[in-house]
């Protein structure tokens, strides 16, 4: 499904990406780990569409096609999602507005009518039960004055309304208290299927028991440096980066 | 000739017969005097009149009619109103649709005969001593326009809407036009205007309203300034208030090529509100000035001033918001911002808050911003398959909304958003 050659990205002339491989099948659960400033955010930033990075080298195809010219938009309707690590406050744009715009754009890219608002109103009904947010939640300004974990429920919201074919989630557990990080995860497992992908970007092993990767990562200096199993995360949670960043420095 | 010799020229041709004649001579000595502002004066100093004053211009035109369709565009049609229109100067019976018995609303010329007590004790009264040579230039030649007068203890149910048309017009125009609200004690109107010229000539208004706000009394004023790109606006409105009143004037520019704004409100009497806003949205060769004055002269009264400016291409804004708070004025509250979008590089704004202040107990405050969209946002609306075109109205819709949110006659609230959807080129219906 998506399928990363080894792709390099820059910023303002400073290199963040050195050499990225992945290759996500659908129905599999990929997990993203490293130190802070490894690049995960930029990856995730980088595979959505982000244009101020430069991509300098490597190709990202998507459903065997490249995405490499693609608009952050025309991904979306693709079917990437990304939650982001630093959802954005836009104030004077509500809740129910910005996702009736956003899944009305998405549908018109698939050559779809608008969805009937009484539909639209019912299925955001059922994604708030399912990640139980409450009810003024839809008529609030997007992200406004939202708790940090209101902020990752919210995004998970809109992964659910979007319903994406892949979702890169970065960090949606930080920040979250123990009941909400069971809700969202229950949220994520629910939307799960053989069809789509899930990228969790995450620094802790706690997001993981619930969400149980297929792979894990270490993102290090703009590359991967170790994959494993899940295993791996229990190890680094008991043994940090050190001897990960050690091993892959004597290379 | 200049337009000045013009002017003075047609003022000494009509001068026998018009009402107000002391005034009227004066005002035109005044034009004599100091001429046309030029950007050497302080208040007209990033706003240059000249390539508008240079073209010619006829001062007046033959009548015309416009139908009632095309009026229809331009009015709010589902909301019960009155409506008084004007084609080429002239008072349109045709387009025009008074039904009231509590209030007066009647062209000017009419009310000079028919309500003649009030129109003396307020045709000009709300206008400084000194007043700067356009207003002088109304006052000299201006001989239509609209009166308003809401009797004590009324509440005009329906909005009032005002709407000068242009049509079928030889040559290019020059237009004085001139209002006259009087809004007695414990009363209420909600009033629009606007200026449309449907004609390829060149149209040039230089307009005055005076609004006498009574104790009690509250009002609502819409200027929707929407005209043709061959348009020129300048727009001064007085409002005089007296105790306890709620006056609001508040401001939307989106068309034609030069615009300016005087708005000016003076504070007689204690325990008042002023409200000014606005919203700005103007792309390639368009100029938006505003120019606000808040006076106020007694204590324990509040201002509240907001305009929003969205400027696309080489646009030009100015924007100037003068608070006085005179030394006995204690208890003011006086609150401005101004804040400004520039979408390209050739696109610039020039403003200034002039806060004069000479009370101790006071509370004021202005804000100026100057910013661009905000990329992370736009990358986040796009991220969720938003098109960057309809992410970036949305970003603009958000920014203008607290100004939007306050029009009080709902369909004037959709009417404004499509505008502005229409102005930003997009179709998704935004109500935020
Ligand atoms: N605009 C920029 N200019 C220069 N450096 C940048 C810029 N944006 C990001 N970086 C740098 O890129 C590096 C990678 O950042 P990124 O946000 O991808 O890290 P991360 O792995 O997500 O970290 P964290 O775990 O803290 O979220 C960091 O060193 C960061 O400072
Ligand atoms: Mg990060």
């Amino acid at each position: 499904m998506l399928k990363i050659n080894n792709l390099k990205a820059s910023i303002e002339g400073n290199k963040i990406l050195t050499g990225i491989n992945l290759d996500v099948k659908p129905g599999e659960v990929h997990a993203i780990m490293g130190p802070n400033g490894s690049g995960k955010s930029t990856l995730s930033s980088v595979i959505a569409g982000r244009e101020e990075y430069e991509v300098e080298d490597g190709t990202i195809d998507f459903d065997g096609e490249s995405i490499m010219d693609l608009s952050p938009e025309e991904r979306a309707h693709k079917g990437i999602f990304l939650s982001f690590q630093y959802p954005i406050e836009i104030p004077g744009v509500s809740v129910s507005n910005f996702l009736k715009t956003s899944l009305n754009e998405s549908r018109k890219a698939q050559g779809l009518e608008p969805m009937p608002a009484g539909d639209l109103l019912k299925m955001m009904r059922e994604k708030m039960e399912l990640l139980e947010i409450k009810k003024g939640f839809l008529s609030r300004s997007l992200n406004q004055g939202f708790s940090g974990g209101e902020k990752k429920r919210n995004e998970i919201f809109q992964m659910a309304m979007l319903e994406p074919k892949l979702a890169i989630l970065d960090e949606t557990d930080s920040g979250l208290d123990i009941d909400a990080l069971r809700i969202v995860a229950n949220g994520v497992n629910k939307l799960k299927s053989k069809d789509n992908a899930t990228v969790l970007i995450t620094h802790y092993q706690r997001l993981l028991d619930y969400i149980v990767p297929d792979f894990v990562h270490v993102l290090y200096n703009g590359r991967i440096v170790k994959s494993g199993t899940k295993d791996l995360a229990h190890e680094l949670e008991e043994k940090g980066y050190d001897w990960i960043i050690k091993e892959a420095e004597q290379l | 000739m200049n337009l000045k010799d013009k002017l003075i020229k047609a003022f000494q041709e009509t001068e026998s017969t018009l009402s107000f004649q002391k005034e009227r001579k004066d005002s035109i000595r005044r034009l004599e005097e100091f001429g046309f502002p030029t950007v050497k004066d302080e208040e007209w100093k990033y706003t240059n009149l000249l390539p508008i004053i240079k073209n010619e211009y006829a001062l007046s035109a033959s009548e015309s009619l416009i139908s009632k369709n095309l009026l229809d565009e331009y009015i709010l049609t589902e909301t019960e109103t009155n409506v008084i229109a004007f084609v080429n100067g002239e008072f349109s019976h045709e387009l025009s649709d008074i039904d009231t018995e509590k209030i007066t609303l009647c062209p000017l010329s009419l009310a000079e005969k028919k309500h003649s007590t009030v129109v003396q004790n307020y045709w000009g009264k709300a206008l400084p001593e000194h007043p700067d040579s356009l207003v002088a230039l109304n006052t000299a030649l201006s001989k239509e326009g609209v009166f308003v007068h809401v009797p004590k203890n009324t509440v005009a149910e329906r909005p009032i809407q005002i709407v000068y048309f242009t049509t079928n017009i030889s040559s290019d125009l020059f237009l004085q036009t001139r209002n006259l609200v009087v809004v007695e004690e414990n009363a209420q109107v909600q009033i629009t205007e606007r200026h449309q010229n449907i004609d390829q000539k060149e149209v040039f208004t230089n307009s005055v309203t005076e609004i006498f706000a009574h104790d009690n009394s509250l009002i609502d004023f819409y200027k929707i300034q929407n005209d043709k790109r061959n348009c020129s606006l300048i727009d001064n409105t007085w409002v005089k208030q007296g105790k306890n009143c709620t006056c609001t004037v508040d401001t939307f520019s989106f068309g034609g090529k030069f615009i300016r704004n005087n708005l000016s409100f003076l504070l007689e009497g204690q325990y008042s509100e002023s409200n000014m806003r606005g919203i700005t949205l103007i792309g390639v060769n368009q100029l938006v000035d505003h120019h606000t004055l808040v006076d106020h002269a007694v204590a324990n009264c509040q201002s509240n001033e907001m305009y929003k400016g969205i400027f696309d291409d080489n646009a030009k804004g100015v924007f100037n918001g003068k608070v006085m708070v005179r030394p006995d004025s204690q208890k003011t509250n006086a609150f401005q911002s101004n804040n400004n979008l520039l979408l390209t590089d050739s696109a610039s704004i020039d403003t200034k808050p002039q806060l004069e202040i000479y009370a101790d107990d006071v509370a004021c405050s202005h804000g100026c911003t100057v910013g661009q969209l905000d990329d992370d946002a736009l990358f986040y609306l796009r991220s969720r398959g938003i098109p960057f075109k309809e992410a970036q109205a949305m970003l603009m819709y958000a920014f203008a909304n607290d100004v939007l949110s306050n029009v009080k006659i709902p369909e004037l609230k959709q009417k404004l958003n499509r505008i502005i959807a229409e102005k930003l080129g997009v179709q998704i219906d935004i109500e935020v």
